[in-house]
């Protein structure tokens, strides 16, 4: 295989079979979940389930004080890679324009160095976190090679992208394609691990919140 | 596999449902539910992290209701659920958490952690795999009635005793009152004046009341072994008292897990909702002080400060209540750091304090509690659960900390004015 036979079967063929396993494994994850049910509560309530899990949703990506000063590295770190991964996947301008391609519009991005700097800035995170999960007593215990997986599959993208963006290396058509074969990667991981949290945690958020709404405690 | 196991993955298979699902989902492994729990913070023990608790669970969800977990299971990769795990897990699950839902308050992506090792707990019990003390307190309380094994004769004494005290009568089965009063063993054997306090309270607020004879326990130990159809038994004596009297409310005392156990979980536990309202005592209080019930005189001027009980304010929703009462009685109150939803259990709650194989980490986790303490250094605490009275007793006296313990029912009353 040749290296634009390969960059073509990573934009084609390759690509279709991880957008589809993607959203296949996500629809079917959501309906795993949501055809449980619930019952219904006969309790009397104190304070409304929805408002109270739709106010969750948002509320608890801000964490109290005593939290914070607890938990200080793993928040502050959370939110550098987490803002770090939109950034680098959903405002630099090259995805931009495959997102265009694909679905059919686009939206303005930021200026290619920013967004460099920012990738960057989310890999060193995603190093600190890796060390911290190694280090921590708590996190060594709670990890298990699912986490590390998971890591290595959202920090591919980023790392292949920095290189295939900066042509360290090989040629450009070769590490495009590995870039991309690394996106495919995580595409299809991303449903059937604990990635799937990004789309999760709007659930668990609401159930978290509703179950405290009500009983009459913000949560 | 024995019958008792399988039980226990029937039991645990039966508590799966789309929150469960939503919440292992979620999950990042981030650590945080660890720092949130006294019995990680005061023993650094990593097997004390609030989500690892929930393992038996976590293992259940993922082998019968995921698709990997499915495929997992007919090439025998999954973990199993299996005799070892529940005996390792025992004493994580019961000794080790209290149930405070603390965990639950600041897991990034939402989980009710606290619910999850409730849930933990009916496949726990359902296994055989429950502490002996909570096992002997749950027998009690099925065959006696009380999970300490008060019998309507010694309620009776204490109610004569107060009588005799306080020249006040006791109602006692009286048929259409507005509120029908639930106390717990400890309050009956232990605080009796609980029951004084609230008779002159009632008296001067001129509403009508009474005691069961056939439903007087408010404690639940099948909620806190995690036995449901045991939970129901005991809430179903308590509605069908209620039905009989033709109560309007019941009041649950100050006992922290009671409250969950008749106004959270009971309709849910017997099927169907009350046709009776269920209050905790400090919300029928603080109803009367709304309403101008109920007059005060004289201040405490002590350094008072307030122990929320886990099950009354993070998990029942009471916490501006006992503020409100406290400062009709106090110039002087002092709030502890981390307080109302983010208060610090007192380690004792959700059967540890029944559960004798735990009295040593209770005492160790105390330690948080008193760094709480000593940070406001108040005359005088002020609860409202009899449970966590007994254990802030034991642990201010097994750290040499000289500080009294007031039930807030109990201080109300004394500043009635005549």
């Amino acid at each position: 295989m040749t290296e634009i036979e390969f960059l073509s079967w990573v934009r084609g063929p390759g690509f279709q079979i991880a957008v589809i396993i993607f959203i296949a494994g996500v629809i079917i994850r959501f309906a795993e979940i949501l055809l449980l049910g619930r019952k219904a509560n006969l309790a009397e309530a104190k304070g409304s389930e929805m408002s109270s899990g739709l106010r969750t949703i948002v509320t608890r990506s801000i964490p109290d004080k005593s939290t914070f000063q607890r938990s200080t590295f793993t928040i502050v770190a959370g939110y550098v890679f987490h803002l770090g991964l939109f950034v680098t996947i959903f405002l630099f301008a090259p995805h931009i324009l495959m997102f265009k391609d694909v679905i059919g519009f686009g939206w303005p991005s930021l200026p290619t160095p920013v967004v460099d700097a920012i990738a960057v800035v989310t890999i060193i995170a995603l190093l600190t976190v890796l060390v911290h999960r190694m280090r921590s007593t708590v996190l060594r215990f709670l990890t298990n090679t699912e986490d590390y997986l998971v890591w290595m599959v959202t920090i591919l993208p980023l790392i292949t992208g920095y290189i295939a963006f900066h042509r360290i290396g090989m040629t450009a058509p070769t590490l495009l394609a590995i870039h991309i074969l690394s996106v495919e990667i995580l595409l299809v991981v991303f449903p059937f691990t604990k990635l799937m949290h990004g789309f999760t945690v709007v659930l668990s958020r609401w159930y978290g919140g509703a179950i405290s709404g009500y009983k009459g405690v913000e949560s | 596999m024995s019958a008792s196991l399988e039980k226990g993955i029937n039991a645990l298979k039966q508590q799966v449902d789309s929150s469960v699902a939503a919440f292992f989902s979620s999950c990042v492994h981030c650590g945080m539910c660890a720092e949130a729990c006294l019995f990680y913070t005061e023993t650094g023990d990593p097997a004390k992290t609030p989500i690892h608790k929930t393992e038996p669970l976590r293992r259940i969800w993922k082998s019968e209701y995921t698709l990997l977990g499915r495929l997992g299971k007919i090439f025998g990769l999954n973990k199993k659920v299996d005799e070892k795990l529940l005996t390792d897990w025992e004493t994580i699950v019961y000794d080790s958490c209290t149930m405070c839902g603390r965990c639950s308050m600041v897991c990034p992506v939402g989980n009710d952690i606290a619910l999850m090792i409730r849930k933990t707990r009916e496949g726990m019990a359902a296994a055989g795999h429950a502490p002996e003390g909570l096992i002997g307190a749950t027998k009690r309380a099925v065959t006696i009635g009380s999970p300490m094994g008060v019998k309507l004769p010694a309620l009776m004494a204490q109610i004569g005793h107060v009588e005799k005290d306080t020249g006040m009568k006791i109602p006692v089965d009286v048929v259409g009152a507005e509120y029908m009063l639930l106390l717990s063993s400890m309050e009956i054997m232990n605080f009796p004046e609980f029951i004084e306090a609230t008779a002159k309270i009632f008296d001067k607020a001129g509403v009508s009341w009474t005691i069961s004879s056939e439903a007087f326990e408010a404690t639940n130990s099948g909620i806190q072994i995690g036995v449901s159809d045991i939970a129901a038994e005991l809430v179903q004596r308590i509605v069908d008292a209620a039905e009989k009297l033709k109560v309007k409310t019941v009041i649950s005392p100050e006992c922290g897990h009671a409250y969950t156990a008749i106004r959270w979980e009971g309709p849910n536990l017997v099927g169907k909702a009350f046709n009776f309202k269920v209050r905790h005592i400090l919300e029928v209080l603080d109803e009367f002080r709304k309403d101008g019930r109920l007059k005060i005189s004289g201040k405490e001027e002590q350094r008072l400060t307030y122990h929320d009980p886990c099950q009354i304010a993070r998990r029942g929703g009471v916490i501006d209540q006992p503020r409100n009462l406290i400062n009709l009685f106090s110039d002087n109150f002092v709030e502890m750091p981390d307080t109302g939803k983010m208060n610090w259990c007192c380690g004792a709650g959700g059967g540890v304090s029944s559960n004798e194989r735990a009295d040593e980490i209770r005492l160790k986790v105390f330690q948080r509690k008193k760094d709480q303490l000593d940070e406001i250094k108040p005359d005088a605490i002020i609860s409202a659960c009899s449970n966590c009275r007994i254990h802030l007793e034991d642990g201010l006296e097994a750290y040499h900390m000289d500080i009294p313990l007031l039930s807030l029912t109990e201080t109300l009353a004394e500043h009635l004015a005549d």
